[in-house]
């Protein structure tokens, strides 16, 4: 072989070496560590006990069920806000674009926990949101919003909203506008032209932005310690709990691993699902 | 129809004065340097643009203000604007579906328009998986199965090759006479509208320069503009002599020379300064003076281009004017003359026309 059929392979070499040593190496760790038994000061030995997955399973399944139904709510709210936000940008931007995108990414300069627990005040019994609307009579005054579900699911899908709100702008602002006039030319109207072309050819981006906020939401712990006090804790919580608190490393390393399983085969099914030739049209 | 468009403080006037009436059944052409207007016109015809000034009317009824979507015209985008995430038969049904046509109709239409255009076995494809010319022919179908009362083309030969365009040229027409539907054909090319067009309006800085058939508007251009965006034309700057005995007027073109016209435009009279334009293949270029009532230059040979079938020759007739001269390779006797020989140029006076602007 010449030097020149090498060079893909060399150049590719770091990228595969980083992700032997920090992916691979720790998932293989990860993986034996939580077939382990035993504790910290006796150490850990390997006994391949399968029963940590099932103590995980059968102990943290609300939990588990609670962090994707929260993640789902949270994806849910981030489509219905986000498209509309992307399609504005995108079509009715202007020249002002680009000032758009930074307003969206403004809050990312400020750090993660801080964003979420400013929402605290926001949200609190009478803080600036509650506070004006029961003053007036409008909502009851034992109302409180802060420590329930809702709180978690708003805060989760308002630190996530950019990444659903990007990749449906990348593909909006990509899109031929001529297609739409095209619509437009072959009798659909507005509403019909968005469902038959635009909504159809932007999948592609809702389906990247869905993946982009439902993985970390449904294992984000930060919001649900944050905002939803001690009956709305997520999957992220317990792991958290078990590996830094409690030093469960064996139960933390098999609900980390049950979470993952159960999200990679959600992906699978959504991308088989939205794969499929013809989502919109039927076949003549 | 007048159409401005607003740019800040500033307002673009992109077309001026366009009044076209333009016949059932017919093959109409609006051809133009870019920034002429036509695309803007032809948008305005579709409905993607309202009209400042005007009115756009369809089969006798006034369409303007009405949206693309109630017009009864559709269109073939430059750059086709296939819906990519449908299929080739989907593509097609489109129009067809939105207005409810039933599904076994639809299903004989789109393939006798998939089969016109000879897509038939493609129907299943997606557009990306077609080629160039391919995507192009089932831009026309996706606008035709609607039987539109006007179909407008805007450049949809653009985007190919000069084998594949011209092939097309034959097939778009070959098409448009099966279908019997009027065609608006917008293009820069002056080749593709003199080949395909029943009639062509010439428009430049937003207006109609000329209106008339392909033979009249290269045999009669109206404007200089025309005379030189159309073919190419030798354009002369002279002064109107006297009337010869045969009628024909006498142009005084530099250096004594004299150039015959058989008309004068409207207003221009003896003493008038007046452009003469004459197409190079109407020129002979002869070693002695020629005879007859002919247009009689002298000149002195600048340039010769030998292409085979025939040789291209540039001849300085002094006072800055050059006249090019295509000269048929008939003879096999090679060239006429060589650079730097003086030769004659002769054409005959219905070969020039004379105009003012």
């Amino acid at each position: 072989m010449s030097n020149r059929e090498y060079t893909p392979y060399v150049l590719v070499l770091p990228a595969w070496v980083w992700l032997a040593l920090f992916f691979v190496v720790p998932i293989g760790g990860m993986l034996s560590l939580s077939l382990t038994t035993g504790d910290v000061i006796t150490g850990f030995q390997q006994s391949f006990e399968v029963g940590n997955y099932v103590d995980a399973v059968s102990t943290y399944w609300e939990q588990i069920v609670r962090s994707l139904f929260y993640g789902a709510c949270a994806t849910v709210l981030c489509v219905v806000i986000g498209y509309p936000m992307a399609y504005w940008i995108a079509f009715r931007g202007g020249t002002h674009k680009s000032t758009y995108l930074l307003l969206i990414l403004l809050p990312f300069f400020v750090s993660f926990v801080l964003r979420t627990i400013s929402w605290r005040f926001l949200l609190a019994d009478n803080g600036v949101l509650l506070g004006p609307l029961k003053s007036i009579g409008l909502i009851p005054a034992d109302l409180a919003v802060l420590n329930s579900s809702p709180a978690v699911i708003l805060g989760l899908a308002y630190n996530f909203l950019p990444f659903m709100v990007l990749p449906i702008y990348a593909v909006l602002e990509r899109m031929d506008a001529r297609i739409v006039e095209a619509a437009h030319d072959l009798y659909a109207g507005r509403i019909q032209a968005f469902l038959r072309v635009i909504l159809p050819v932007s999948l592609p981006g809702v389906f990247a932005g869905v993946l982009m906020t439902f993985i970390p939401t449904s294992s984000d712990y930060i919001n649900s310690s944050v905002l939803g006090g001690t009956h709305n804790t997520m999957i992220g919580n317990v792991i958290q709990t078990q590996y830094l608190v409690n030093n469960n490393y064996p139960i933390a390393s098999a609900i980390t691993f049950v979470l993952m399983g159960l999200l990679l085969v959600g992906i699978f099914s959504y991308a088989r699902a939205l794969g499929t030739e013809r989502v919109m049209e039927v076949h003549t | 129809m007048t159409k401005s468009f607003r740019s800040g403080s500033e307002t673009v006037t992109a077309v001026t004065g366009v009044d076209l009436a333009i016949a059932e059944g017919e093959f109409f052409s609006l051809l133009g340097p870019s920034g002429c207007g036509k695309t803007t016109t032809m948008r305005m015809i579709a409905g993607f643009e309202e009209p400042t000034g005007g009115v756009v009317r369809l089969d006798g009824r006034d369409v303007t203000g009405v949206p693309a979507h109630h017009r009864d015209v559709n269109m073939v985008f430059q750059s086709y604007a296939l819906f990519p995430h449908m299929s080739v038969a989907d593509n097609v049904a489109f129009g067809l579906r939105r207005r409810g046509v039933d599904k076994a109709q639809i299903r004989s239409r789109v393939a006798e328009m998939l089969d016109l255009v000879e897509l038939g076995h493609r129907g299943k494809h997606r557009p990306s998986q077609l080629s160039g010319g391919q995507q192009q022919r089932v831009a026309l179908a996706r606008a035709l199965v609607n039987q539109p009362g006007a179909l407008l083309l805007d450049e949809p030969l653009g985007a190919l090759d000069l084998k594949l365009r011209q092939s097309m040229q034959v097939e778009l027409k070959r098409i448009q006479r099966e279908v019997g539907i009027t065609f608006v054909y917008v293009t820069h090319d002056q080749g593709e509208a003199l080949t395909m067009s029943d009639r062509i309006a010439v428009m430049n800085r937003g207006g109609v320069e000329q209106l008339g058939t392909p033979a009249e508007i290269y045999e009669h251009p109206a404007t200089r503009f025309v005379a030189d965006f159309i073919g190419t034309s030798n354009l002369l700057t002279g002064t109107v002599g006297g009337r010869t005995d045969a009628g024909t007027w006498r142009v005084e073109v530099g250096d004594g020379a004299t150039a015959l016209a058989a008309e004068l435009p409207d207003g221009a009279e003896a003493g008038a300064e007046v452009h003469l334009t004459v197409r190079p293949e109407k020129v002979r270029i002869s070693v002695d003076e020629p005879e007859g009532a002919v247009s009689r230059l002298p000149g002195t040979v600048t340039e010769t281009v030998y292409l085979g079938s025939a040789t291209h020759y540039q001849v300085d007739i002094g006072s800055d004017q050059r006249i090019t001269v295509y000269q048929q390779n008939t003879s096999g006797s090679g060239l006429v003359a060589e650079r730097g020989e003086r030769v004659w140029l002769s054409w005959t006076p219905d070969h020039s026309y004379a105009l003012t602007d």
